[in-house]
């Protein structure tokens, strides 16, 4: 059996929860396992039927006082005791910093491996996996007595593959310390698009000039609901908070559409702007790194064609 | 408070990483090295904590012996001592790693006693396993969250946050805890000239593991292959804003 640990936020699944469960599905069906999910704590119960829809066979529900709201060794023991009492051979997610976090809970609990960020799994447990948030690929090989991994955010397309709901209970035997690790308060987000979730990405890079110049961007970004990101050299310049870093140290995005300005495209960035569907580059360098790898580009000062962008928007809304 | 950082030594960030022939390492002619910015970040907190409070802060790393410069580094911006758990410069997988960094902890609080807080980076830069910490943390029966952008000790416990895509969530952890911490928590400092010397002049302890192979081997590194894509250039200056246009409202987006 395969077990998919499906991620959730007090019982709201995130995308990755269904890249989770389609890798799971595909895995066991190369592997001939059965596929079966795990949600954790019951403010999940009502996903149980989310999860069946992307093709979980059994859907087992863990409930334990000491799960009503995330914490990393509460749910890492939740998984540690489900692989070994339900009979897993491989324990699934995917890596997000919950799904990595999980896992390497569980594995470290178990005193088994765990290969994090896996882009492939072919004969013999020979694992791809990215390095170098993916600009460098490894293969290895992976011999286990139960196998965890996670598959890398974004390197999976959720496709559903509707089974009728089975749902089981699973009691977990939690020590009470363990909650020493759980969530005590949350600050909620501001309403609106996260950088993470945004359709569109408005990029600045070290050719903005200043903290003031980012003005052009926001206005932009704004007028097509989206948000302003920036690269490493500008956090480390104290031009805007890391909160706005895409890249490997920052946030990967993957919006419909990335506008890159001034952006040269070191490797440390494009590992964070590759999830992109299209990718828009406006620079005065036609040789810059950032304009050969994107899809579409603009040659010139971002300080004129910016603004000149904003006012066709205004101009046909007008 | 006793605080230790755990740190990787990795090809600097932005270098172009070739391969060896053998596919089995990167090709280390011609790189620049440093700690990944993860733990560029924990060891400014750690310092930062240790001028707020008092205490001590020691730097460990698992890695050949050319990580000292990385150790060294830690105690040119103001970490007060240095330990190397030397390997014979192989990736050691990341069973292995973590067995090895316990052994190496053990030893130092068995002579120096234990530490109260113990951060490493959120993953190394370059293998990216995501699971060091949390391993050691779990040997050492003590608490650990990653992901940290901010720390504060309040009343004996270190109260610490993770900024996630639905906004902040707090982790009050009781004493001794370890944090895997993320680049942004702080902006790290540059070394003082005072720094550089003691740098110079630290001794870095020497310690000594039995860790053995995990169950995750390297079999080759390889590179992604490349996209070839054909940028369509839109225009030049100004003048393109039409056809930027035209393709935003083509997707939708505008």
């Amino acid at each position: 059996m395969l077990l998919v640990v499906v991620e959730h936020d007090r019982g709201v699944l995130p995308g990755a929860a269904h890249e989770a469960l389609t890798a799971g599905r595909l895995l066991a069906g190369q592997l001939g396992l059965s596929m079966q999910a795990i949600l954790i704590g019951a403010a999940a119960d009502g996903a149980a039927g989310e999860a069946a829809r992307f093709g979980a066979e059994t859907v087992h529900h863990a409930h334990h006082d000491l799960l009503s709201d995330y914490g990393p060794e509460t749910w890492g023991d939740t998984v540690a005791q489900a692989a070994l009492v339900l009979g897993a051979a491989v324990v699934l997610a995917v890596g997000t910093d919950v799904g990595n976090e999980v896992i390497a809970q569980a594995a470290a609990r178990m005193d088994q491996p765990f290969v994090a960020n896996c882009i492939a799994v072919g004969a013999d447990w020979s694992v791809d996996r990215i390095r170098w948030g993916g600009s460098l690929l490894e293969s290895v090989s992976l011999d286990a007595a139960i196998r965890l991994l996670t598959f890398a955010h974004h390197s999976v397309e959720p496709v559903e593959a509707p089974v009728p709901l089975v749902s089981s209970e699973f009691s977990p035997e939690l020590d009470p310390s363990l909650a020493r690790s759980s969530i005590r308060n949350r600050v909620a987000a501001e309403a609106g698009v996260t950088l993470s979730t945004a359709p569109v990405v408005v990029g600045g890079g070290r050719g903005v000039g200043s903290p003031e110049g980012f003005g052009i961007l926001e206005e932009l970004a704004a007028l097509v609901g989206g948000k302003v990101g920036c690269s490493r050299v500008v956090t480390n310049s104290g031009w805007r908070p890391h909160s706005d870093q895409v890249g490997q140290t920052g946030t990967k995005i993957a919006p419909e559409i990335y506008i890159a300005c001034g952006i040269s495209g070191a490797i440390q960035h494009w590992v964070g702007a590759a999830a992109s569907k299209r990718i828009l580059a406006i620079n005065t360098d036609r040789e810059a790194n950032m304009v050969n790898k994107a899809d579409y580009a603009v040659i010139g000062d971002l300080h004129e064609v910016i603004p000149a962008i904003s006012a066709e928007i205004r101009r046909r809304r007008a | 408070m006793k605080i230790l950082v755990c740190v990787k030594r990795v090809p600097a960030p932005g270098a172009r990483i070739n391969i060896t022939a053998d596919g089995l390492a990167v090709d280390a002619a011609h790189l620049g090295f440093a700690m990944s910015p993860h733990e560029e970040c924990a060891v400014e907190e750690a310092v930062r904590i240790v001028e707020n409070t008092g205490g001590s802060t020691t730097v460990l790393t698992l890695g050949a012996i050319e990580s000292e410069e990385q150790l060294r580094y830690a105690v040119s911006i103001g970490v007060d001592a240095a330990a190397l758990v030397p390997t014979d410069g192989a990736d050691w997988d990341p069973q292995r790693t973590a067995a090895g960094l316990i052994d190496g902890i053990k030893a130092i609080e068995e002579s120096e006693g234990p530490f109260d807080l113990i951060l490493f980076g959120n993953e190394s830069a370059d293998s990216g396993g995501y699971q060091v910490g949390i391993r050691v943390a779990y040997a050492l029966d003590r608490p650990i969250v990653n992901g940290i952008k901010a720390i504060d000790i309040v009343d004996g416990r270190a109260v610490a946050r993770r900024p996630t895509d639905a906004g902040v969530e707090e982790y009050h952890l009781p004493l001794p805890a370890v944090f895997g911490v993320r680049e942004g928590i702080n902006l790290p400092r540059y070394p003082t000239l005072k720094g550089r010397l003691n740098s110079k002049k630290v001794t870095v302890a020497q310690l000594e593991t039995t860790a053995e192979a995990g169950g995750q081997q390297l079999v080759k590194l390889f590179r992604p292959a490349e996209q070839v894509s054909e940028t369509v250039i839109l225009g030049e200056g100004a003048d393109a804003a039409t056809a930027v246009v035209d393709l935003l409202q083509e997707i939708g987006v505008a």
